[in-house]
């Protein structure tokens, strides 16, 4: 995995290792775009990105050569209503391959709270009923966004029928069928936006993203709103990490790919400080299921930073010793030894949505 | 028949031709107009049928009023334009 695909407020960068080390690789593409999701799928290498035109509406392209040349294709789109206030896509946050043995197959979690589903690699998508017409869906809420939206999805490795979803605000869903019926799943979460007697509903939770370890993704780690949580049971119930420094807050997860007791975060004061604590950028990782945590901070700004990591900002590759990570800085950093030491690529991108290692 | 034209900066994401199209209302314009490229018609409207919010169009030098149905009438040689809110960003 020695390509970096960039997805920022303004393009979509790529960078190569070679040689002499980490590099930017060709121009950008969709200069001055906002890319809101992209994904490399593994099964074939076809190059998916979502965009968010200011004025015409979301976009998604594809590119089978690697990102040299790109083929447009219709977005997921809602469906059609005479109600005055019909749902419409709003933003595509999250695509995700389906199983091995389901070629084509892509999963997209869109804003407002869609998931939808293509068989023939984006030509054509059909939203999931069974979850748009969940009788909670008029309590399902906005996190940072008017109306929620769903920026996880994991599809298990063993299983693709079992699928986990993260929602914001809707809480975590898991289907056994493929989608033909959803259960609303996360037991233990609580979030103290919420008034105090319905603050363990399930579908009140603010999962910012939910993560699976691959070689065993019955465990899943949460970056939630209100801090952060480790399930055994693909995240049938959570339980939540206490006393983590230097703060739980943040919106990024990592899980690592083979060992369950790994994770990485990018912690940041709180919801209503979306700075690094004291100015102090750091990462921190468990080893330990979240018993104990180590501040990694090696490469990573000396002096004070105000850097922030989305959700889709820091990832590993199938080692779990390569990270990638960006900030709404538009800072850009590698580590080949699991956060360890970290190596700045560039500061100077636009704000960074997305990094995802191919 | 009414002609359409596209703000130039549509164009550096879909090709934009100057289209002549029948239709006595905005809304039948720009259908049968659009109907040889839906992903151009999604530039322009959301899938339920409304004017993108930065999105606006005149006809004959008017921006539409309904831009919900795209009702608004189209003559005989109308003049459509189509173009884009200023937004900043």
């Amino acid at each position: 995995m020695d390509r970096l695909h960039v997805g920022t407020r303004k393009g979509l960068f790529q960078f190569q290792r070679g040689k002499s080390g980490w590099a930017q690789s060709g121009p950008p593409a969709f200069l001055a775009e906002p890319v809101t999701a992209l994904l490399e799928d593994p099964r074939d290498g076809t190059l998916y990105v979502a965009l968010q035109h200011g004025h015409f509406g979301c976009k998604m392209h594809r590119s089978s050569d690697g990102g040299a040349s790109w083929e447009e294709i219709p977005t997921p789109t809602y469906p059609v209503s005479d109600a005055p206030d019909a749902p419409a896509l709003e933003m595509i946050w999250s695509l995700a391959p389906g199983g091995k043995d389901q070629p084509g197959k892509i999963w997209c979690g869109t804003i407002p709270g869609g998931l939808f589903v293509s068989h023939d690699r984006g030509s054509s998508w059909e939203i999931n009923r069974p979850l748009w017409d969940q009788p909670s869906r008029p309590n399902w809420f906005g996190g940072g966004y008017d109306h929620a939206g769903i920026h996880s999805i994991i599809v298990d490795p063993r299983d693709p029928d079992h699928i986990l979803i993260g929602v914001s605000c809707a809480g975590c869903w898991v289907t056994g069928d493929g989608g033909k019926s959803w259960e609303i799943v996360g037991r233990g979460m609580h979030g103290d936006y919420l008034p105090p007697d319905k603050a363990f509903d399930p579908v009140g939770q603010d999962p910012h993203l939910i993560a699976a370890t691959a070689s065993q993704p019955d465990r899943v780690w949460c970056q939630h709103h209100c801090g952060i949580y480790v399930s055994s049971d693909f995240g049938g119930t959570f339980t939540e990490i206490t006393d983590v420094a230097p703060s739980n807050f943040g919106f990024a997860v990592i899980a690592h790919p083979s060992r369950p007791d790994t994770a990485w975060f990018a912690p940041a004061i709180r919801d209503a400080f979306r700075v690094p604590v004291d100015g102090r950028f750091v990462v921190t990782r468990t080893d330990d299921g979240g018993k104990s945590f180590r501040q990694q901070s090696r490469g990573l700004p000396e002096g004070l930073s105000y850097d922030l990591v989305y959700r889709h900002g820091l990832v590993c590759d199938d080692t779990g010793e390569r990270l990638a990570m960006g900030s709404t800085t538009g800072n850009l950093w590698v580590s080949e030894n699991g956060g360890d030491d970290w190596q700045l690529l560039s500061s100077f991108l636009p704000p960074i949505a997305q990094v995802a290692f191919a | 028949m009414a002609t359409i034209r596209f703000t130039p900066n549509l164009a550096k994401h879909r090709e934009t031709p100057t289209i002549v199209t029948p239709g006595t209302t905005v809304r039948e314009a720009v259908d049968g107009g659009l109907a040889q490229d839906p992903l151009l018609k999604s530039y322009v409207l959301d899938e339920q049928g409304r004017l993108r919010k930065h999105v606006n169009i005149f006809v004959d030098g008017t921006m539409v009023s309904d831009r919900s149905a795209l009702s608004d009438p189209v003559a005989p040689g109308s003049e459509i334009y189509i173009m884009q809110a200023l937004s900043g960003g």
